[in-house]
């Protein structure tokens, strides 16, 4: 009897044990993604000031600041973590094009507030990549912790479901590194 | 041979492990034998032991304190050093901590270090010297090794490393004292042989102590200083940012007017310059500059 009440108290304190490491890691995911969106939203802010100092010096390069713009409603419109790599994976890599565009105007690459941008845009670009980084990984270690027996059992009594990958875009998969 | 980082981490961890098994042993020999020769009794023990505790508690709490203040280091305004703070913010974000408070060193030596008891209450300090002669990406690399002594822990470790150095010596002292002036009177009561053994272990202990704490703290520090290289190109998934730092750090070597024995375990590369260490590599708290960034090249990440 006593033995029995023992092994119940025992198997109790697993449960619970597992329940909350899984709750720590679920945590670490949604910090994860939180970080990730709080560098996004830098980005959508800093853009249009970005457009309107390069416009000053390079007005005729229409297409890019465009594409520049329109990309960046589509990455805020965005509702899930697929969607929104998508969009802000061509955002990097316009915004790319856009900084080698701005090579061939040395007046627009003198002027203190493009630097200021570019310094901050570089900035915000590693944040994003990094916090990417940093959100997979744990992302990859809750999925698998879910995964595995025995914690299985009881992530999906309680509805612990696998989350999605912030995709890197193929050519930046090896190296985490912006370079504009 | 390329090695693996968790390999490397894993072979770096079980040093450090062995390590502090073998120095407390020794400490725990030493303080035996001073405590028996003096025959202190059960309450020398427990003012050991409340000695090792408060000693290190102190050292914990205020190890960044220390070697910022030491090294002469003032807060970096925001706005004048924007891209330090940028880089900084990257790599905290990389390595998952909170963005360490950040601290210029007012000298023209390059050079970088990390403090702080954990990744809450942690700084990380650069020469005015390394801002001048690294690009983004060095810099990055530079910041993302100090960023892993703070999630490392190194800190704490190499505070503890100290502390238990520091005592080792002080036993030292107490045994030496002790047998000139109160030793005697025990000896003649237990009437000899364990005595006399117990005389010798502490006579040879004496004489080799300085020596093992120096060997044990720079052999500590070594392994740190490789997992750190490990672990910020790990972060950053870019070793050659750091790779191309550490050249960069090794055509200029100079030495830094305000490095002491105390703090130099901190610093990115050792703040003494060139040949204060060349007597032997035993010694060193930093590895060869040549044979990091070999290992940092053969890295898989």
């Amino acid at each position: 009897m006593i033995l029995l009440l023992i092994i119940i108290i025992l198997l109790v304190i697993w449960i619970i044990a597992i329940y909350n490491s899984l709750v720590v890691k679920r945590t670490r995911v949604d910090n994860g993604w939180a970080q990730i969106d709080v560098q996004l939203k830098r980005r959508y802010d800093l853009i249009p000031n970005l457009v309107e100092t390069v416009k000053g010096y390079a007005a005729h390069e229409k297409e890019v600041l465009e594409k520049v713009a329109e990309l960046r409603s589509r990455a805020m419109g965005a509702t899930n973590p697929k969607e929104s790599a998508e969009a802000n994976n061509m955002l990097t890599a316009t915004l790319k094009t856009l900084f080698a565009v701005a090579e061939n105007y040395p007046q627009l690459k003198a002027n203190e507030n493009f630097m200021r941008l570019q310094e901050e845009l570089t900035a915000t670009e590693n944040k994003i990549a990094f916090a990417r980084q940093f959100y997979n990984d744990v992302v990859m270690d809750y999925n698998a912790t879910i995964q595995k027996f025995p914690q299985t059992i009881i992530a999906s009594m309680l509805n612990f479901k696998a989350r999605e990958f912030f995709e890197a875009p193929a050519e930046e998969r090896e190296a985490v590194k912006v370079k504009f | 041979m390329r090695e693996n980082l968790y390999d490397l981490i894993a072979a770096n961890k079980r040093k450090t492990f062995i390590f502090i098994i073998v120095t407390s042993l020794f400490l725990g020999v030493l303080g035996y034998v001073v405590v028996e020769l003096l025959n202190w009794g059960t309450a020398g023990y427990v003012f050991f032991a409340l000695f090792i505790i408060i000693y290190n508690f102190v050292l914990y709490y205020n190890s960044d304190k220390i070697a910022i203040a030491s090294t002469g280091s003032v807060p970096a305004d925001p706005e004048e050093f924007k891209q330090l703070h940028n880089v900084v913010e990257e790599v905290a974000i990389a390595a998952g901590i909170p963005k360490p408070k950040v601290y210029i060193t007012p000298t023209p030596a390059p050079n970088a270090f990390a403090t702080g008891r954990n990744s809450q209450h942690a700084s990380i300090a650069v020469t005015t010297g390394l801002l001048e002669i690294m690009n983004r990406e060095e810099l990055q690399g530079v910041i993302a090794h100090e960023m892993a002594h703070i999630r490392n822990y190194d800190i704490l470790l190499m505070t503890v490393v100290a502390a238990i150095g520091g005592l080792i010596v002080l036993l030292r002292d107490f045994f030496l004292r002790g047998m000139f002036y109160g030793g005697k009177r025990k000896d003649s009561r237990r009437g000899g042989s364990s005595g006399g053994i117990l005389l010798l272990i502490g006579l040879v202990l004496a004489i080799i102590a300085p020596l093992f704490v120096a060997l044990i703290r720079a052999a500590i520090s070594r392994q740190r200083e490789y997992l750190a290289d490990a672990s910020g190109a790990y972060i950053t998934r870019y070793p050659q940012g750091l790779a191309q730092a550490l050249s960069k750090l090794k055509q200029s070597y100079q030495p830094m007017a305000r490095a002491s024995q105390s703090n130099a375990h901190l610093f990115i590369s050792s703040p003494f310059g060139k040949d204060r260490f060349n007597v032997s590599n035993m010694f060193a708290t930093h590895p060869p500059i040549d044979k990091r960034i070999e290992r940092l090249n053969n890295l898989v990440l």
